[in-house]
């Protein structure tokens, strides 16, 4: 693919040949080849744990390559520490600014190299003088004496793309730089990059915003499983195409049946029992609207960032929301609060299992009543009978494989552990179960097992909310799905819609999809 | 399941390791023992651990304590200021009889004990930053309390606290035992306790899963102080004095060893409460046995930094073990 562009493209900047990168026995990179240019903008693209931010390490000299090369304007680089990556002209700007939040604009775009005057003292006449006009090439106006950290985060942002830049940049790295900034600051952000593009200087662009990606990025490399899948001009790849490359499935594969252990899914009947209005929450998620009925899966998808672990944990308490309001059986629930929702019967099962989910030092035992605790104890003293029977129930009927419930829960695997935290939850009776990511890294087995068991905790009547970025588990275990995008609610697939072709075309925010719509047809509508 | 076999699979050196993180501190205790008995005259004698358990009753207290907040993954350096508090109330209000002094005394302790909490759990300062500050912050105020005056107390009542004894148990020896009692039910067999060493295993965990983090943090310091209160109040009835410019002087430190070569984990997510009493047992009894062999106390400190370390290590090889 590279070859092909190199006839008209310009000579590359950075390369690496054949990197890999294996942390304790696992591969996060493997034979990665990746070219930037000068002046390109190259969009990285994968989905969760594909290695970009392995990628972007390994570039940057925080982490060193295992095997392969690293290539700087030609000539076999290697930096020892991320100081040498700078030095050599690559700059990295992350979702956080990390720059010195008290000190001066000024004092931040000079950090370590500030101007002296013949004393040898800082000369910040003249430092206040070159950071104005540095930001000024720009246009961004702004009083260069103002403490960095009183300024909007947006602008905070472009600060530290002056600084990266001015600091004879000749790649700038951007990893989810769009995150917390506000539309129109996105569009300063986007002007800036066209402009250090003209200079000459190479972008890595990194996010999960479909837009922006097409919007900005001429080329792209994708990576799946810390290899490259494809690598490419970006115009000659649908929206669809792009994302089926991210998650490694073709659109005939999709075609050919389940390979999920979800039985018959079917949509609720009834009133919901859950309804929400309008949750919003600044940079995260707006205006999202939801019922939920007893018996039934819903699916809620988008990708990374769409918001939808976001509003799970809004629905959960875990999140304060800005607007909006969550009932359950016509009750409103506070928001900000776990203890309401949970009393009211909304639990969630974390996305992160281990950090949030597990306490790792207590035993199965805990684990499962840590929730249900005050109920099964008497004038706060607790009842080693109640909560036996309690275990013992749900060890069975969850098929939890231990030695006995005073083994260690840390001691588990992956797929027992979640089966712990589900039963934590049964154990409360609740209404309304929110799974996050509920098979993410769990054995095939153990996949199969809590998938079955979603359908049967549905089947009584449960009803339950199910995200997942695996696109057969939401498609075949959801009776219908809420897709989501950039934080609100792009559409919703119900019946015969419910497949991973009209689920990927909802993703990326085409709203009727046949995935052999020709580029040029994508575009216009951009 | 290969993981439901890894607890019994362990190597020999591992088992090893095991058994000095669980079993140390009595082994310790066992030989430290051992040694009096050959090369220290008059050690094993009923008088001798008389004076040594009424010695070690402070520290025990407030290592009980301590041994609760560092199961929620926090830290109490206030409570020698603490001791200082209630000690300087005492005589303030002994004209009303012992128990209104001592109760004036505790409540006093646990007003620091709310603001700790309070800034710890609210506010979300660091335990180490919030405590240190009324650590410096709670002597001040106890000075002022008391005038920055040495005042004896008298009243017999309150001065049986620190001599009386029932059966040729001291008054004092048996509150730490009641105490310990309480604690001990208190971890082991209650809702808090349990909520405590959830919070301290992940506190992300506890929130999600609907505990009220903040109350149980906010409790824990709360009685953390109380126990202090009543060392302070223990010591100054032997003493016969309030001494707030030096009771409990870093006395938060002994705490904290005897705590960590119980065995119970800076990490927290558990608490255990009969080694903390055996890690306080176990500095008194270093102490005890220097002294009795004429070894200056500047060895015996150094003594006890070894033994902090010895058991700060062990419990670093049990993380490396998982």
């Amino acid at each position: 693919m590279t070859d092909q562009l190199s006839t008209a493209a310009p000579a590359p900047v950075l390369e690496a040949r054949g990197v890999g990168k294996t942390f304790t026995g696992v591969a996060a990179l493997q034979g990665v080849d990746f070219t930037l240019r000068a002046g390109e903008s190259l969009a990285l693209m994968g989905e969760n744990g594909a290695g970009k931010s392995t990628l972007i390490k390994v570039l940057t000299g925080v982490y060193q390559p295992d095997e392969g090369q690293i290539f700087l304007h030609g000539e076999p680089a290697s930096f020892a520490k991320p100081v040498d990556a700078q030095h050599a002209g690559i700059s990295t700007i992350y979702q956080e600014v990390n720059l010195v939040p008290l000190m001066t604009v000024a004092q931040n775009i000079f950090l370590g190299r500030e101007p002296r005057n013949r004393f040898g003292l800082i000369d910040f006449r003249k430092m206040q003088e070159d950071a104005r006009a540095l930001l000024a090439t720009y246009d961004i106006h702004v009083d260069v004496r103002r403490p960095l950290r009183s300024l909007a985060l947006g602008m905070q942002q472009m600060v530290a793309l002056a600084r990266a830049v001015s600091i004879d940049a000749r790649v700038v790295i951007m990893d989810e730089p769009t995150s917390s900034l506000e539309a129109r600051e996105v569009e300063t952000l986007f002007r800036v990059i066209g402009m250090l593009r003209s200079q000459g200087i190479a972008i890595v662009y990194v996010s999960h915003r479909m837009d922006e990606i097409f919007a900005i990025c001429e080329t792209v490399t994708v990576l799946r499983d810390g290899k490259v899948v494809h690598n490419g001009r970006l115009t000659d790849l649908s929206r669809v195409e792009l994302v089926a490359l991210m998650l490694g499935r073709s659109v005939e594969k999709v075609k050919r049946g389940g390979v999920t252990a979800f039985g018959e899914v079917k949509e609720g009947e009834g009133e919901p029992v859950l309804t929400a209005r309008d949750l919003s929450r600044k940079h995260q998620i707006s205006g999202i609207g939801l019922d939920i009925r007893p018996g039934e899966v819903v699916g809620l998808g988008g990708l990374l960032g769409s918001g939808r672990s976001e509003t799970l944990k809004a629905m959960a308490g875990v999140m304060q929301l800005d607007e909006g309001s969550l009932t359950v059986d016509g009750k409103r629930v506070r928001s900000g609060s776990v203890a309401a929702a949970i009393k009211a019967g909304v639990v969630m099962l974390p996305e992160d299992r281990k950090a949030e989910g597990i306490v790792p030092n207590l035993s199965i035992r805990d684990n499962i009543v840590l929730a249900a605790l005050p109920r099964l104890s008497r004038a706060g003293f607790t009842s080693r009978a109640k909560q036996d029977a309690i275990v013992d129930v749900f060890m069975k009927r969850l098929r939890i494989k231990a030695a006995s419930p005073n083994q260690v829960v840390s001691e588990l695997s992956g797929g027992n552990q979640q089966k712990v935290m589900i039963a934590r939850w049964l154990a409360m009776n609740p209404k309304v179960l929110l799974l996050d990511e509920p098979t993410r890294g769990i054995d095939v087995g153990a996949k199969a097992e809590v998938q079955a068991l979603i359908n049967e905790l549905a089947d009584e009547g449960l009803a339950i909310v199910l995200v997942s970025s695996e696109l057969e588990e939401v498609v075949e275990g959801s009776a219908r799905v809420v897709v989501l995008r950039d934080g609100s609610v792009e559409r919703e697939l119900r019946g015969s819609e419910v497949t991973e072709q009209h689920l990927m075309a909802a993703l990326v925010g085409e709203n009727h999809a046949p995935a052999d719509e020709s580029p040029a047809e994508i575009k216009e509508r951009l | 399941m290969s993981a439901v076999t890894s607890a019994v699979r362990l190597p020999q050196k591992g088992a090893a390791l095991v058994f000095l993180q669980r079993y140390g501190v009595y082994l310790a205790i066992a030989l430290l023992l051992l040694f009096n008995l050959f090369f220290t005259p008059n050690f094993m004698t009923i008088d001798n651990f008389r004076v040594q358990f009424i010695q070690v009753v402070p520290v025990l207290i407030v290592a009980l304590g301590m041994a609760l907040v560092i199961g929620t993954e926090g830290i109490d350096l206030s409570v020698g200021a603490v001791m200082a508090l209630s000690a300087a109330v005492i005589p303030l209000y002994i004209g009303y009889g012992p128990l209104p002094a001592a109760i004036l005394a505790v409540l006093a302790g646990c007003l620091i004990g709310l603001a700790n909490g309070t800034m710890i759990a609210l506010i979300g300062v660091q335990p180490i930053v919030a405590t240190l500050s009324l650590m410096v912050a709670g002597r001040g105020i106890a000075l002022l309390v008391a005038d920055e005056q040495l005042k004896s107390v008298i009243d017999p009542g309150f001065l049986a606290l620190g001599r009386g004894t029932i059966a040729g148990v001291p008054y004092s020896v048996l509150l730490a035992l009641v105490l310990v009692g309480l604690v001990a039910v208190l971890v082991n067999r209650t809702t808090f306790g349990k909520q405590l060493v959830s919070i301290g295993g992940s506190r992300r965990a506890a929130e999600l899963a609907g505990l009220p983090v903040k109350r149980v943090l906010i409790t824990i310091y709360i009685l953390t102080a109380a126990l202090a209160s009543i060392a302070g109040i223990i010591q100054t009835a032997r003493l016969s004095a309030s001494v707030p410019s030096t009771v409990g002087n870093l006395i938060e430190l002994s705490a904290i060893t005897a705590v960590v070569i119980g065995g119970t984990p800076l990490s927290g997510g558990q608490v255990k409460v009969l080694g903390t009493v055996a890690g306080a047992l176990l500095l008194q009894l270093i102490a005890a046995s220097l002294i009795k062999h004429n070894v200056p106390d500047a060895y015996s400190q150094i003594t006890q930094a070894v033994i902090i370390l010895l058991a700060v290590y062990l419990q670093r090889g049990k993380a490396v073990l998982k």
